[in-house]
């Protein structure tokens, strides 16, 4: 299908057209920052925000979900699997990619049928990024910076108005009914390449090796003494997990009703970075060093995903970057561990 | 038609239990008890030695738990050893038979019986580790003729902390079992082996080419057992434990039973020594 243009000024009409079916959520500005939630009007939400708190991986896979309903007081036990159909409106592609990742890793061996069920009743809107969004960032650098193929509609802000690429039926469904999209016109395609060309350059190239190295680059950094290091900063608090759009790692727990007789099954988000993750039963713990838990997150974002789903681990959002109040980041640890590596420490200064 | 228990698993949710029903309890030491599970009639567990299920008591949780009886011996339901260690295994223990109880699975690879056959076996079970190694066990025993010599090698901490005894003294006195116990401290009765499990080694002498070595027990344990092994001369491949890790759903997607890149309740929990020696995390 061709491109269509969608005026700025038909947002809201777009917004209250989709309310009709969908629920619409949309990064909304709260106390400087933003957070994806439900909108109503145009008004209430920024299509050029810079990150939002949360990524919206959270309408996918909830930061609390039910999983089963059950009786205590008889054999009864079901499925808890539901939620509205959304439209998600503003989706960075690094987030993009990152759901690309949680798709391939909930359906392969067992298929987790409660994201699918969500993801099946998800419509992704994508933006593209025209600027860096935080100092954190580093798309450019994992090459994220383009929306994956699993978009649904993807917009692009040429001033006045947003190009809209579909991508798919689910995309294709969400225009019919807007009077004011129009088909792309030649002049659309010029304004298109110029700010496509434009963008560009303004992302600066954060990592000092190319991405397709880091696998490697890892697999020789098992004994590097940076773990060490990170592991004496690092607070253990599990922000940077709780941001990040690729971790998907949970607990489950029963909840009872305060009648006791009947009472929930539910998943929550857990970290690798919390010090009982990996204990079991008379008390041994498999990742006690903080050092260790902090290689774990970083094979895991750089290595492990990448070896057994083909796809990286980590997005180059920025977000942990932004949340550690210890200054751990990825671009950092990367670059280091690759300057380690080309430029042992040891190495005498030249001339004199 | 017979429904193998892990279809149910593919509709409506991977996360939801199928009631079975406790049959049988048999307490075995102060710690453990044996719960003999029946599933639903016209559906059937189909496991292999070495794998585990999810049991669930709806409230309290779940727990991955191996399953100690042998497939060739499933008489219409399975056998879980437990030790009180918490929550749900606590509430376990109180579970009288007709009580209900929920149950995925199973899970894991189990081990390779198959490539088995033809080896004379070395079983090297420490504690709790006897549980799912009598799995395999019985039903290499079922298949007695397939296999070489039979050598099991168990220590427990104290006598009164052997599991499953009276299997140990029919295996014994079979004949065609060489059965080695040990304790780590022994009572007044105890007229055996005093000493941690790496004490029975040097009793057996095994053909290292022709010999498979399983040993399951708490991680401590694996690495003088190893040495053990490894000093006797066997191949790498031919040594085979099982992992115990934390795990939260059993299907590959928590994240808690992660070694390195693998994920123990899919790729394992039983390794051979040759899959693991190289990744930091798994001993
Ligand atoms: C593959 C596998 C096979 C096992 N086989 C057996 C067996 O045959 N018999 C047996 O008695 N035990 C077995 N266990 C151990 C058993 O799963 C734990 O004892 C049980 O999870 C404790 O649960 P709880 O609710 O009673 O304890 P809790 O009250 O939950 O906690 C007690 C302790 O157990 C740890 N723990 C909690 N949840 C888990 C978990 N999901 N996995 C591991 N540790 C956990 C906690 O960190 C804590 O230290 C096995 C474990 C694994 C991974
Ligand atoms: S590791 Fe950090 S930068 Fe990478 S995807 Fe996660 S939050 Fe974003
Ligand atoms: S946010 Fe920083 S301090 Fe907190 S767990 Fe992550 S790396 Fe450690
Ligand atoms: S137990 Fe959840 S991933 Fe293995």
């Amino acid at each position: 299908m061709n491109p269509m243009i969608i005026p700025k000024a038909a947002l809201d009409d777009w917004v209250r057209l989709l309310r009709s079916s969908y629920r619409v959520v949309a990064p909304r500005p709260l106390h400087g920052q933003h957070v994806f939630g439900e909108v109503g009007s145009a008004s209430e939400f920024d299509l050029g925000y810079p990150t939002s708190v949360l990524p919206p991986k959270k309408y996918l896979f909830p930061a609390r979900e039910d999983l089963l309903k059950f009786r205590t007081d008889a054999q009864q036990v079901e499925a808890t699997i539901d939620g509205p159909r959304t439209v998600v409106l503003g989706v960075h592609t690094c987030d993009m990619h990152a759901m690309q990742l949680l798709d391939r890793v909930m359906a392969t061996g067992y298929s987790d049928q409660h994201y699918l069920a969500h993801r099946n009743k998800t419509t992704l809107v994508s933006v593209e990024c025209l600027k860096p969004c935080t100092a954190g960032s580093f798309c450019k650098s994992m090459g994220t910076l383009s929306t994956p193929e699993v978009f649904d509609l993807h917009l692009t802000d040429l001033g006045d108005a947003y190009a809209a690429e579909v991508g798919s039926d689910r995309g294709a469904a969400l225009l019919p009914g807007l009077k004011a999209a129009r088909p792309f016109a030649d002049k659309d395609t010029a304004r298109l390449n110029r700010v496509m060309s434009e963008k560009w350059p303004r992302f600066p190239l954060r990592l000092e090796f190319d991405v397709t190295e880091l696998p490697s680059l890892l697999s020789t950094s098992y004994d590097s003494e940076l773990w060490k290091e990170l592991g004496e900063r690092c607070l253990a608090c599990a922000m940077c997990t709780n941001v990040c759009p690729t971790c998907y790692c949970f607990n489950v727990m029963d909840e009872v009703d305060l009648t006791l007789k009947s009472g929930k099954r539910l998943r929550e988000w857990d970290s690798c970075q919390l010090d009982k993750f990996a204990t079991v039963a008379g008390g041994h713990n498999f990742r006690t060093a903080r050092a260790a838990r902090q290689r774990h997150r970083f094979f895991r974002k750089g290595k492990y995903q990448t070896d057994a789903f083909g796809l990286l681990g980590c997005v180059g959002c920025g977000r942990c970057a932004e949340a550690c109040l210890v200054h751990i980041t990825p671009v950092d640890t990367f670059n280091e561990l690759y300057r380690r590596q080309h430029q042992p420490a040891a190495a005498t200064p030249q001339g004199g | 038609m017979v429904t193998a228990l892990k279809q149910t698993l593919i509709d409506p949710s991977i996360y939801l239990p199928t009631y079975g029903v406790v049959r049988n309890v048999r307490p075995m030491t102060g710690m453990e008890k044996l719960f003999d599970i029946a599933l639903p009639e016209g559906m059937s567990l189909g496991h292999k030695p070495g794998q585990f299920v999810e049991v669930s008591l709806f409230g309290v949780g779940e727990a991955p738990i191996s399953i100690c009886s042998s497939p060739s011996r499933s008489n219409g339901g399975f056998q879980l050893c437990v030790r009180r260690a918490g929550d749900l295994t606590g509430l376990l223990h109180t579970l009288t038979p007709g009580s209900p109880i929920g149950i995925r699975g199973p899970f894991g690879t189990g081990f390779p019986i198959e490539r088995f056959r033809g080896k004379d076996m070395l079983f090297a079970p420490g504690g709790l580790g006897l549980a799912p190694l009598r799995s395999l066990i019985n039903q290499v025993l079922d298949e007695r003729s397939d296999f070489g010599r039979v050598i099991i090698l168990y220590g427990a901490r104290s006598p009164a902390e052997l599991l499953f005894t009276d299997e140990l003294a029919a295996w014994k006195a079979r004949g065609d079992v060489e059965v080695h116990l040990t304790v780590d401290r022994g009572d007044e009765n105890w007229k055996g082996n005093v000493g941690v499990i790496t004490t029975l080694f040097p009793k057996v002498e095994v053909h290292p080419r022709n010999t498979v070595a399983v040993t399951v027990g708490p991680p401590v344990m694996y690495r003088f057992v190893l040495m053990e092994l490894l000093g006797k001369g066997l191949p790498d491949g031919s040594i085979w434990l099982s992992l115990e890790r934390r795990m939260k759903c059993g299907v590959g997607k928590c994240g808690h039973c992660q070694i390195n890149h693998l994920y123990a309740c899919q790729s394992g929990p039983s390794f051979s020594y040759a899959q693991i020696k190289h990744l930091g995390e798994a001993l």
